[in-house]
């Protein structure tokens, strides 16, 4: 019987033939951990007596999330993971190098890895067709020390896009549209594999969008077969000899079958405060927004700053209307950078902070008021998450933002365009 | 045997409502443990006495991969925790840190807040006494057992070196 990407990609590490539903020992390739999660991950590496690393070159600590720290306490994490960082040999990037999942795949991830992080979003990997998934700390930290990690083979949900994108309409939309119409829960312990000739043709960039947000449903991986455009990226990134190309078996066996046609898809909101709320900007009705943020792991990467600085050129946020911009990674910063990219930004009013999270975690750089809304390139608007359960947070495209903190309220990018 | 009062609550209850990331600067329990819930329920640790059992609906624990989420309930005197379904990442962390969690829909519909219940985790079965009703729970599977009686994965870890150290002298 043929086997689904992740099947493919776990039976090589379990050394052994692994079919959806076995529970196997798997060799772990990349392991991350951010600032939250990093210092109990290191702490209960302390507890266990093994403060090293099974494969230090490949074992990554971010200190991203809370970047610069802005309290004491997390400035105390952060000093304990450069200092794991330092006894172990593990390599640190430290604030300013950007947000773990987008520095990962721009300079550590492989197809055919397995990559384990202990954040949720560690999803985004599947677009490199690595399997890669989030956990808690204690089990980063074991997969840390030993190289290995215990793992439920999942079964796999196809979802085979077809379709042209309109202007103004990108991955994200379509991954909102898919979670709106699976459901946050839709896919719970199973890995998405997304293909088809949208798909096949849709650059890494966007790619990444959709493997980021394949938790939002539930799954434990959003996976895309290796193909040209993976290789091209190797190659750009200097590491073109790892490309491996890996599809899915004609035969694979899938649990379930799902199709989008994305050619008549409008670009898509969620609105507060679960992910699966979404709504096509046609049916929305002048929602006044506070707080408008492109960044995040989600939708920070050049390609998202560019098309917001096409929308924003020559013109200035609402007076209303707070514009925040993070790039999400150093690289990134500085391509937007000599591409004149935030000298646009900048000009239309925008903040532009240092890589990293930014306020999608809600611990600095954004904290909502009261009754206060943003929207957002993020992944996650659920209540509280950018720092106060009395804020209300919209989920859209880099373009969408961007046109609503023109006009102040949740806008139309097509209208820009 | 588990035996406690019901605090039920409602789907999709995620992580940033479980613990908010404004306190997740720290990993102890008990600075963790009276945030829990708070942005739900500013009262539910205060409604909570020690043993008691947390029922909830669909996708319990979905969003951020924070540990602090399974170690705050535990914090806040909960034992176990129902749901009709667990988001994966929180069913991993649970067990992590020995906090039994079971899925079961028909205990979920028809438990209310303030109902007594019975936990048997060797029998397998989960009674709701106020309601008069039982039901089977699946066990977990023998390296999931294994870590709960460790009191989670460190302690497993711990024990499995050790008895590689035992079985090389």
């Amino acid at each position: 019987m043929g086997k689904t990407l992740a099947e493919k990609i776990l039976s090589e590490h379990a050394d052994k033939e692994v079919k959806a539903g076995e529970l196997v020992i798997v060799k772990v390739d990349v392991c991350l951990t951010q600032d939250g999660t990093g210092p109990l991950a290191v702490r209960q590496l302390q507890k266990l007596n093994m403060e090293k690393a099974a494969n230090p070159d490949r074992t990554v600590l971010f200190l991203d999330h809370a970047s610069p720290s802005p309290r004491r306490e997390l400035s105390n994490d952060h000093m304990l993971l450069r200092e794991f960082a330092r006894k172990t040999g593990a390599q640190l990037s430290d604030i300013g190098d950007g947000v773990c999942h987008q520095v990962i795949f721009e300079n550590y991830l492989n197809p055919g890895d397995v990559l384990i992080g202990a954040d949720s979003h560690t999803c985004t990997g599947g677009a490199m067709c690595a399997f890669s998934t989030g956990m808690g700390s204690t089990d980063v930290a074991v997969g840390i020390a030993l190289g290995k990690t215990w793992m439920k083979i999942p079964e796999t949900f196809k979802i085979v896009v077809k379709g042209k994108f309109q202007k103004g309409v990108f991955s994200k939309d379509l991954i909102l549209h898919i979670i709106g119409t699976i459901g946050a829960d839709g896919a719970t312990y199973k890995a998405l594999e997304f293909c088809g000739e949208t798909i096949e043709n849709m650059p890494i960039n966007e790619r990444m969008t959709l493997s980021n947000m394949a938790v939002e449903a539930g799954a434990k991986a959003g996976l895309i077969a290796s193909d040209d455009i993976t290789k091209e990226f190797l190659i750009s990134r200097g590491r073109g000899e790892k490309f491996r190309e890996i599809k899915p078996d004609p035969d694979a066996e899938y649990e379930k079958e799902l199709e989008f046609d994305v050619t008549n898809l409008e670009p898509t909101v969620s609105f507060p405060h679960t992910v699966d709320n979404t709504k096509p900007i046609s049916q929305i009705k002048s929602v006044k927004i506070h707080q408008a943020y492109i960044g995040t792991c989600t939708n920070g990467r050049l390609e998202d700053l560019e098309i917001a600085a096409k929308i924003l050129k020559g013109k200035k946020r609402h007076p209303d209307t707070r514009l925040i911009v993070v790039p999400a990674s150093r690289e990134i910063y500085k391509k937007a950078l000599q591409k004149g990219i935030l000298e646009i930004l900048n000009d239309a009013g925008a903040s532009i902070n240092n890589p990293g999270c930014g306020p999608c975690v809600g611990v600095h750089q954004g904290v909502l008021g009261n009754g206060e809304a943003c929207i957002s390139s993020q992944n996650r608007n659920f209540k509280g998450r950018m720092g106060n359960p009395e804020g209300f947070i919209y989920l859209a495209s880099p373009a969408t933002v961007a046109a609503s903190a023109i006009k102040g309220e949740i806008a139309d990018p097509r209208e820009f365009l | 045997m588990i035996t406690g009062k019901a605090h039920k609550y409602g789907d999709n209850i995620d992580t940033d409502v479980i613990i908010p990331a404004r306190y997740c600067t720290s990993f102890h329990i008990e600075e963790l443990a009276p945030h829990c819930l708070e942005d739900l329920d500013p009262d539910f640790v205060k409604k909570v006495s020690e043993g008691d059992i947390l029922v909830t609906g669909e996708n319990f624990g979905c969003g951020s991969s924070r540990e602090n989420a399974p170690i705050a309930i535990k914090g806040a005197g909960i034992s176990c925790v129902v749901a009709k379904s667990f988001a994966r990442i929180f069913y991993r962390n649970a067990i992590n840190i020995a906090l039994p969690i079971f899925e079961n829909r028909e205990f979920v519909d028809i438990t209310d807040t303030g109902d007594w219940i019975k936990v048997d985790l060797k029998k397998g079965f989960i009674e709701n006494e106020t309601k008069g009703k039982r039901f089977k729970i699946s066990l977990f599977p023998d390296i999931i057992q294994e870590i709960i009686e460790c009191g989670g994965m460190i302690g497993f870890v711990k024990k499995r070196i050790e008895a590689k150290r035992k079985s090389k002298e």
